[in-house]
């Protein structure tokens, strides 16, 4: 019954009134005990619609002449009504919203265009997958399901992630729905449409029909012998032409003579620098190799095989006769010193760079070298009989990776990095400039028929032209998956190789007609493997037995190998 | 705008010039082209001039308001200029069948559009219009028994129907509110809508027609009787209610001519030439088979509970011949109680029924699906109240030859073959087990029968990397190898393959690969998900065998 004040702090002890008041209060009634809230109300004006005007006051005169203002708007209406500014209401227009269209379908009235039209393609329609309780290998993994939301939303393949809900009642609301419904209409009026036609090909039918391997025999298909003995990478081979010793030249500095039938090393030939190229002479009355080394091609008798042959070519260089003025040379022929004759080194040929490649002449009196040089003295032709050499060119005509002599007639073959040039010899002048439509040709081979050449290139292409049909490769093709490092062709038989970087010889049948209106026909029939990469190097030089359908192929991890 | 607008409404798609660099100026950024006579098409038409005197009546009736005369907004109002795309509908679909054909959009549309709440978006009318359209579409469904499959993905519903002998597929959203984005034009898709409910609206007086019944609707005057009292007057308007009773899809249709129940009229035969006797038997059957799946309900008596989706399953339900009802609180239109003892399926979404009554199956609502899409009334087992569902598995996909097949697809196809893999098995699970391994054996078998192109393109490349292997050149004391001739011949094959392909042209081989990629892709997925299935069984299994042993100890 005592409260405290809290305004002024001190303590009020309450009457019965206030007491009951409060509780008044408390209980929701009203303060005041005499208050009667449900008392009847009081009308203050009736609900009974009363006759007599409030007021008493008599109508204007106003109300009883006619008004001038409206007059004078009626009169507005009539002349607009005359002059028909004003019209009727239009009358409801009671034909039925909808009633059959189709009722007269005429032919006649399909517009042109409706020819032309093309529906538009209906969606797709759900697989499994979308179901709401799909099986549960459509269900998304863990990490599928990373995946799905690290794509593009344009590159999903579902635009959805599966999920499984227990029951029908589990199943919520899809939150793109409106999305892709608008997706839809804008595919509808903003996607350009047009009839593609499907390519509906059995793709065994795209396989060229080609006569089978088996009936194009002979040719290499397994690995017969490995060379060893090089410690570095095999750049260079040649065979001789009986086809009895093959030579090797290595990065290791030394020239190694094998038996080619027993892989016997039979000598080896220091020369103390990397050797670039390697030539057996074509001419089987000679036994001599011209090797590239550095800035000299030594001449070398290996001293193999019949005693009365080597005699006969070490005669025969013996019985030059120096001329008896000096003729100006672009090189030094040198004779060696009696430790190098001792070696089998007959002559040395100095140039003033180094020499990449060298080749010999099929009669086996000309060699050919190229010099690693930008100048017009790139290619050099010697004559090993008279020790006389000529820079034929005057010009150069870009760098020269290879040259060749032509197996019958006075052609010399000059490929640079893009073209191969045939000169004639005999007239002096160029006949044909082929095109190899590679970017950079690193080897060339000329068919032993000599109207078919192949170059291989260093963007993993092989050309091969038909020098009747155009300068334009006949055939290009890109069997490799590397680097093509060198080509070779058969002498008898109608084959040819390729090696490359990746490793393997692809050996292709290239039948070459006498008939001039069938052109040549090629077919791959094997593909070699052996050799292991070294130094992202695979295959350096391939080259074919002069006799037996056999190629060797010299490589990167230092062995020789051959294939029959 | 009016281009767009245009656009939509005649159906003008852009084109893809031949020559982009040419049309485009030498440039190849992307852009849209039309074609000129097309836009010349578009300014012919006699719309545009309607199009631009709404515009000068919406001007008008902005200054007028303005300026507060609302006289001249009441008369503006009156003459309010209208249009109609009824020549448009004819133009663009100059044949009925070509309308069907294009139908599926418009209903995806109006039946999206009629769940729409009634503000805001769009315009109240178009909402109406669309849900009575989207109704009447239903009722003709029902009526003429065409609804084929139904899947429920959880995008939302999917139905087909066969109209006329074209399948007309569309999609509706659960019954939930939309969570409107704001990243969707909907002016764009009001246009499209307002040119779909013409469309739909002309398609369904030819349904109806076609028929025999009235346009628009009329509920069949004796179901009408029946319900009358049964409703009373909870429905305020009338006009209203009249949608909304047609909406309940419970009762069927007024015709213009008195039904005769001559249902079973007996097709004539018309022999084809060209065709074999098995063919037209094969038709036969067919046909058979199609009558009988449209009277897959018939004679049966559902009721739905009031937690299951009614529209959905009254609809289906009907639509095969069914009777169905519901509770008379939760929407206008029950026909019977749920106490009715001739009720034979009651169809409940809770994990547990409280009262059963017996006589009657109760059934989780995938039932009524599954069966549909199966074409036979599937055993009831699975479906109880509270047990885990089998798969539900979309009806539109056709296994071609190796593509995976799930082992669910599988026990159908052989019960509509009229085997019963699953009788005898349920008496124990080891059998059970066994059977399911026997199940995958015999898909492992399908697997190889229908797979060899695939088994020879994993034998190319065993044997690409079985040849990329140095061979290791050692002469051992040899073991007598047996030469394996089919694998020789076989090998030798593939060599010569692998030869030919590297002969091919470019363009060829490009091709080649890409086809073979594609196969590859579409075998590695089909094994990915048969080998997913196979982890996911065991783990299956496994967990049962604990379960097991858990309760022998």
């Amino acid at each position: 019954r005592t409260v405290q004040d809290r305004m002024t702090g001190a303590d009020v002890t309450l009457t019965d009134e206030q007491v009951e008041l409060v509780q008044r209060l408390q209980k929701g009634q009203f303060g005041d005990v005499n208050f009667d809230p449900y008392e009847p109300s009081v009308d203050f004006f009736t609900h009974e619609v009363m006759i007599h005007p409030v007021t008493n006051r008599p109508a204007d005169k106003r109300s009883f002449i006619p008004s001038l203002i409206e007059k004078e708007k009626v009169s507005k209406l009539v002349h607009a009504i005359k002059m028909g500014w004003i019209k009727p209401r239009k009358p409801k227009d009671d034909t039925p919203t909808y009633y059959d269209l189709w009722a007269h379908e005429d032919p006649n009235s399909v517009l042109g265009r409706h020819k032309m039209h093309v529906p538009a393609p209906k969606l797709r329609l759900p697989g499994h997958e979308e179901s709401y309780n799909p099986p549960p290998e459509y269900l998304l993994s863990e990490e599928e399901r990373l995946a799905w939301e690290q794509q593009e939303p344009a590159e999903r393949r579902l635009n959805f992630v599966p999920r499984r809900h227990r029951c029908l009642r589990a199943v919520p609301a899809y939150p793109r729905f409106i999305h892709e419904r608008f997706e839809r209409c804008l595919d509808l009026y903003l996607c350009p449409r047009q009839r593609k036609m499907r390519v509906n090909v059995d793709p065994e039918d795209l396989i060229p029909k080609l006569p089978k391997p088996r009936d194009l025999q002979p040719f290499p298909t397994t690995q017969a012998l490995i060379y060893r003995g090089h410690t570095s990478l095999v750049r260079c081979l040649s065979v001789s032409p009986g086809g009895q010793w093959l030579v090797s030249g290595s990065d290791d500095g030394t020239v190694r003579f094998w038996e080619v039938s027993t892989a016997r090393c039979m000598r080896t030939l220091p020369v103390g620098a990397v050797v670039k190229s390697v030539a057996w002479n074509p001419n089987p009355t000679l036994c001599l190799v011209a090797v590239a080394v550095e800035q000299s091609v030594l001449l070398v008798n290996p001293c193999l095989g019949d005693k009365l042959l080597f005699g006969a070519t070490d005669q025969l260089l013996e019985a030059y006769v120096p001329p008896e003025e000096e003729r100006v040379q672009p090189v030094q022929w040198v004779p060696p010193s009696a430790e190098e004759r001792g070696k089998g080194i007959r002559l040395i040929v100095q140039h003033s760079k180094p020499v990449k490649q060298v080749t010999w002449h099929g009669k086996g009196d000309y060699f050919a070298s190229v010099v690693s040089d930008t100048g017009s003295r790139q290619v050099l032709m010697h004559q090993s009989s008279k020790r006389w050499s000529q820079a034929p060119f005057q010009r150069s005509k870009g760098m020269v990776q290879c040259v060749s002599f032509h197996p019958t007639r006075p052609f010399f073959f000059v490929a640079t990095q893009r073209y191969v040039r045939v000169y004639n010899l005999l007239k002096q002048e160029l006949t044909k400039k082929l095109m190899s439509n590679c970017k950079w040709v690193s080897s060339m081979a000329i068919h032993p028929g000599g109207d078919n050449v192949i170059c291989g290139s260093y963007d993993s292409k092989l050309a091969w032209f038909d020098l009747d049909l155009s300068t334009r490769p006949y055939q290009l093709l890109r069997h490799h998956r590397r680097a093509l490092r060198s080509v070779a062709f058969h002498r008898h038989y109608p084959l040819f190789a390729s090696g490359s970087d990746d490793g393997t010889v692809i050996v292709c049948h290239g039948m070459v007609y006498n008939d001039l209106l069938q052109n040549p026909l090629l077919v791959p029939v094997k593909v070699l493997k052996g050799h292991v990469l070294t130094l992202d190097l695979g295959v350096l030089d391939v080259l074919f037995h002069p006799t037996q359908p056999w190629v060797f192929s010299s490589g990167a991890d230092g062995t020789v190998r051959l294939y029959t | 705008s009016l281009p767009r607008r245009l656009c939509i409404l005649k159906g003008i798609y852009p084109h893809e010039p031949k020559h982009k660099k040419k049309v485009n100026k030498g440039s190849t950024a992307p852009r849209t082209f039309y074609l000129l006579k097309d836009i010349k098409f578009l300014l012919h038409e006699p719309i545009v001039n309607k199009f631009r005197e709404y515009k000068v009546f919406v001007r008008k009736l902005r200054k007028a308001y303005g300026k507060s005369e609302w006289s001249t907004v009441e008369r503006l109002k009156d003459n309010k200029p209208t249009y109609k795309l009824d020549h448009i509908v004819k133009e663009r679909y100059p044949t009925f069948i070509d309308a069907l054909r294009d139908l599926d959009d418009a209903l995806s549309m109006c039946f999206l559009f009629s769940t729409f709440p009634r503000t805001g978006k769009c315009h109240v009318q178009t909402i109406q219009l669309c849900r009575r359209l989207a109704v009447e579409f239903q009722n003709y469904v029902i009526a003429s028994r065409s609804l084929r499959k139904v899947f429920l993905s959880i995008k939302g519903i999917y139905y087909q129907a066969e109209v006329l002998g074209q399948p007309v597929t569309w999609i509706t959203p659960y019954a939930f509110a939309h969570d409107h984005p704001t990243d969707v034009d909907y002016r764009v898709m009001a246009t499209f809508t307002e040119f779909y409910t013409t469309l739909l609206g002309f398609v369904n007086f030819r349904l109806y027609h076609s028929l025999n019944l009235l346009y628009p609707p009329k509920i069949d005057s004796q179901a009408d009787a029946e319900l009358k009292p049964m409703e009373g007057k909870e429905y305020a308007m009338d006009s209203e209610s009249y949608l909304e009773r047609l909406s309940a899809l419970s009762s069927s249709l007024a015709r213009v001519v008195a039904p005769t129940h001559e249902d079973e009229v007996e097709m004539d035969e018309f022999p084809v030439e060209g065709e074999t006797a098995e063919q037209m038997d094969a038709k036969k059957k067919e046909q058979e088979a199609l009558e009988k799946h449209k009277k897959l309900f018939e004679g049966l008596r559902f009721f739905l509970n009031r937690e299951v989706p009614r529209e959905p399953l009254a609809f289906v339900i009907r639509s095969f011949g069914g009777q169905v009802s519901w509770d008379k609180s939760l929407c206008i239109g029950a026909t019977y109680d749920a106490t009715d003892p001739s009720i034979t399926h009651h169809i409940i979404d809770r994990p547990r029924v409280e009262n059963q009554v017996v006589g009657r199956y109760y059934l989780q609502p995938q039932w009524v699906f599954d069966s549909v899409n199966a074409k036979l009334c599937l055993p009831v087992a699975d479906y109880f109240p509270g047990v885990l569902l089998p798969p539900h598995l979309s009806p539109f996909v056709t296994e071609q030859e190796g593509d995976y097949v799930p082992p669910e697809k599988l026990k159908l196809l052989a019960l509509q073959r009229g085997e019963n893999p699953d009788e005898e098995s349920e008496e124990e699970e080891e059998e059970e087990e066994e059977e399911e391994e026997d199940d995958n054996d015999k898909e492992e078998e399908e697997d190889e029968s229908e797979k060899e192109e695939e088994m020879k393109l994993k034998k190319m490349e065993e044997q690409k990397t079985q040849s990329n292997k140095a061979l290791p050149v050692k002469v051992t004391a040899g073991k007598v190898r047996v030469e394996d001739k089919q694998r020789l011949e076989q090998e030798q094959q593939s060599e010569e393959k692998r030869l030919a392909i590297m002969m091919m042209k470019k363009r060829e081989k490009y091709l080649y690969k890409k086809i073979m990629f594609g196969k590859k892709r579409k075998v590695r997925e089909a094994n990915k998900l048969a080998a997913k299935r196979k982890a996911h069984d065991t783990a299956l299994r496994e967990e049962k065998k604990k379960s097991k042993k858990a309760q022998q100890a």
